[in-house]
């Protein structure tokens, strides 16, 4: 009884040792548990990574927003007299809502689908196939759908810019329309040109005349800024202008918009690295410093020629600096930024109190003197400052790394620049001639005189911003 | 009975409420007001652009006063407003003829 059971547990051991023994010599398996473990290993890393940059983005496609709605709308809104406020804050806020509606049917397959130079494709009509997959070409440690909600608040802001040249003098319904259709003709087309895959002007993507653009000096900007002067041009002044004073009506509500832009700024900006890392970081301080110091060069310059540095001229100094710094915030380090907005702030203080003045056009809230103007210089200075140490964007045939700017020995980069710039304004002229056109044919689109006395609040929505009615 | 109004400096009007409690002036309606005399305005110049602003802010005190209150009132103004700069306003005298009190129909200086 007793040997039987020795036996037994004899032969229990001896197969345990053999398996122990097949279990060391085994290797084989042993190597591929360890490499099972690195390839997790390095996926939770990428994934680490993707949560970084994607946590990131949300926030800067927030702070993108805020630019538009409260930011411009009180920075536009502070500018116009009191009967107009609520018609001009109204504009920046319906363009949040009617271009989020058609960039998700159609904008956005038009600006970043794959398609030809000029404009995108229609396989992302209707967002299809914009989910959690990143798209490598754009930015591949984020969701699509990240980097699609990103582009739309730039899609917003920018036709929001152009509100500020025909203030207090444009029907609500011809603004709908002409804003639907400039987004699908002027912004969609230009986007996909300097950011999306194959665009003309793609410096990243290998386009045709490589433009510099970190944030969109051009495609926002120049488009925003160079159709606020046509539209300026075309719908005439208002009336009364210039013989009749025309303050803003509240320059604290303008200061509180131009704070609100100034923070924006920052995921405008550092927000278009597409990641969290070091890139964003030097886009983030290059806005900073050029804002900075571009309310030192306008204020300056209004104090030296006016006696009094007013409130008005420093914070319209700031989106000069940031308007013109867009272009260049991930290609220049902070010194070249300090250059870029000192230069801009001056710049944009003669576009608004020396030239408007001399050509007696009347964009009302200066959308061209700030966007149009500083958005063309940012966009040509960066193509003189811009650096490879900083962002080593153009590459040779064979993968290398070359010069970036003309600091750096690259003449050639200006003369993209210009080519780029050139585009942009272009662009904006025609389409935004055209669409004019359009628009005062079908709907008009000036409100009658009697309305613009009255002012478009309650022309236009029936309501008042400030009732001050007698209350108990 | 007399009206008095008078358009001082806004930032005299704590002073000049003073001045005119302290003589026994009871009651005052006071307005804001905009308003030049020959002093006329200032610029203000917002991105480059000059605006003449030709319309000041001030401040005008209405009140009706008992006859014998009148003189005693003026004094008190003038001295409590005067700044000896131009710009500290003006005083207006007018005769009322009737002061009525709304809660029970008294007539005259006792409506006052």
């Amino acid at each position: 009884m007793l040997k039987s059971r020795v036996r037994w547990l004899l032969f229990v051991l001896v197969l345990v040792c053999a398996q122990a023994a097949i279990g060391q010599a085994s290797s084989p398996s042993s190597t591929s548990a360890a490499e099972d473990r690195l390839v997790k290993l390095e996926q939770q890393a990428a994934d680490a990574k993707g949560s970084a940059d994607n946590a990131w983005m949300l926030m800067s496609s927030a702070l993108v927003l805020m630019m538009t709605g409260p930011g411009l709308a009180l920075f536009y809104g502070g500018l116009v007299r009191k009967k107009n406020v609520l018609s001009t804050m109204m504009q920046s806020f319906a363009l949040m809502a009617l271009v989020t509606v058609l960039w998700a049917i159609v904008g956005y397959s038009l600006a970043f689908g794959s398609g030809g130079s000029f404009i995108g494709g229609i396989q992302h009509l209707f967002l299809r196939g914009v989910g959690a997959q990143p798209e490598a070409a754009y930015a591949a440690t984020i969701p699509q759908q990240t980097f699609m909600v990103y582009q739309l608040m730039f899609a917003i802001i920018t036709p929001a810019l152009i509100t500020g040249a025909f203030a207090e003098r444009m029907k609500f319904s011809a603004m709908v329309l002409f804003m639907t259709l400039w987004s699908f003709i002027v912004y969609d087309p230009m986007a996909h040109m300097v950011w999306g895959k194959n665009g003309l002007l793609n410096a990243a993507l290998g386009g045709r005349f490589p433009t510099l653009d970190f944030a969109g000096g051009t495609v926002v900007h120049v488009t925003s800024g160079v159709s606020a002067l046509v539209c300026a041009l075309y719908l005439g002044r208002r009336l009364g202008y210039p013989k009749e004073p025309m303050p803003p009506h509240s320059v604290v509500l303008s200061f509180i918009g131009a704070c609100m832009l100034w923070v924006g700024w920052f995921g405008f900006n550092a927000g278009s690295a597409l990641s969290a890392g070091a890139l964003a970081t030097s886009a983030f301080v290059a806005t900073h410093f050029a804002a900075a110091a571009a309310v030192v060069g306008w204020s300056g310059a209004e104090w030296i020629r006016n006696g009094k540095p007013s409130a008005l001229g420093a914070i319209s100094g700031a989106v000069a600096g940031l308007v013109a710094i867009t272009p260049a915030a991930g290609f220049v380090g902070p010194m070249a930024a300090l250059a870029i907005g000192l230069f801009a702030g001056i710049f944009c203080y003669m576009m608004v109190a020396k030239v408007k003045a001399k050509f007696g056009y009347d964009d009302s809230l200066d959308a061209f003197g700030v966007h149009g103007a500083g958005g063309t210089i940012g966009a040509l200075l960066t193509g003189v400052f811009a650096s490879s140490a900083i962002n080593p964007i153009l590459k040779d045939p064979q993968g290398n790394t070359v010069a970036s700017g003309l600091i750096e020995g690259n003449a050639h980069q200006l003369l993209n620049q210009f080519i780029g710039v050139a585009i942009a304004w272009i662009l904006a002229i025609v389409g935004t001639i055209v669409i004019l056109k359009i628009v005062d044919v079908t709907i008009g689109l000036r409100v009658s005189d009697d309305h613009e006395i009255q002012g478009l609040d309650l022309t236009q929505h029936g309501e008042e911003g400030y009732y001050w009615e007698m209350q108990v | 009975m007399t009206k008095v109004e008078a358009v001082i400096q806004s930032f005299k009007l704590d002073a000049v409420k003073e001045a005119l409690h302290e003589i026994g002036v009871e009651g005052m309606t006071v307005l804001e007001a905009r308003g030049h005399g020959r002093q006329k305005g200032h610029t203000e110049f917002y991105r480059g652009r000059e605006y003449t602003v030709d319309l000041i802010p001030k401040i005008k005190l209405e009140m009706v006063l008992a006859d014998g209150m009148v003189d005693k009132a003026v004094q008190a103004i003038i001295l409590a407003a005067r700044t000896g700069k131009i710009g500290d306003g003006k005083i207006f005298l007018t005769r009322v003829d009737e002061a009525i009190r709304i809660r029970n129909d008294e007539r005259g200086e006792g409506a006052l």
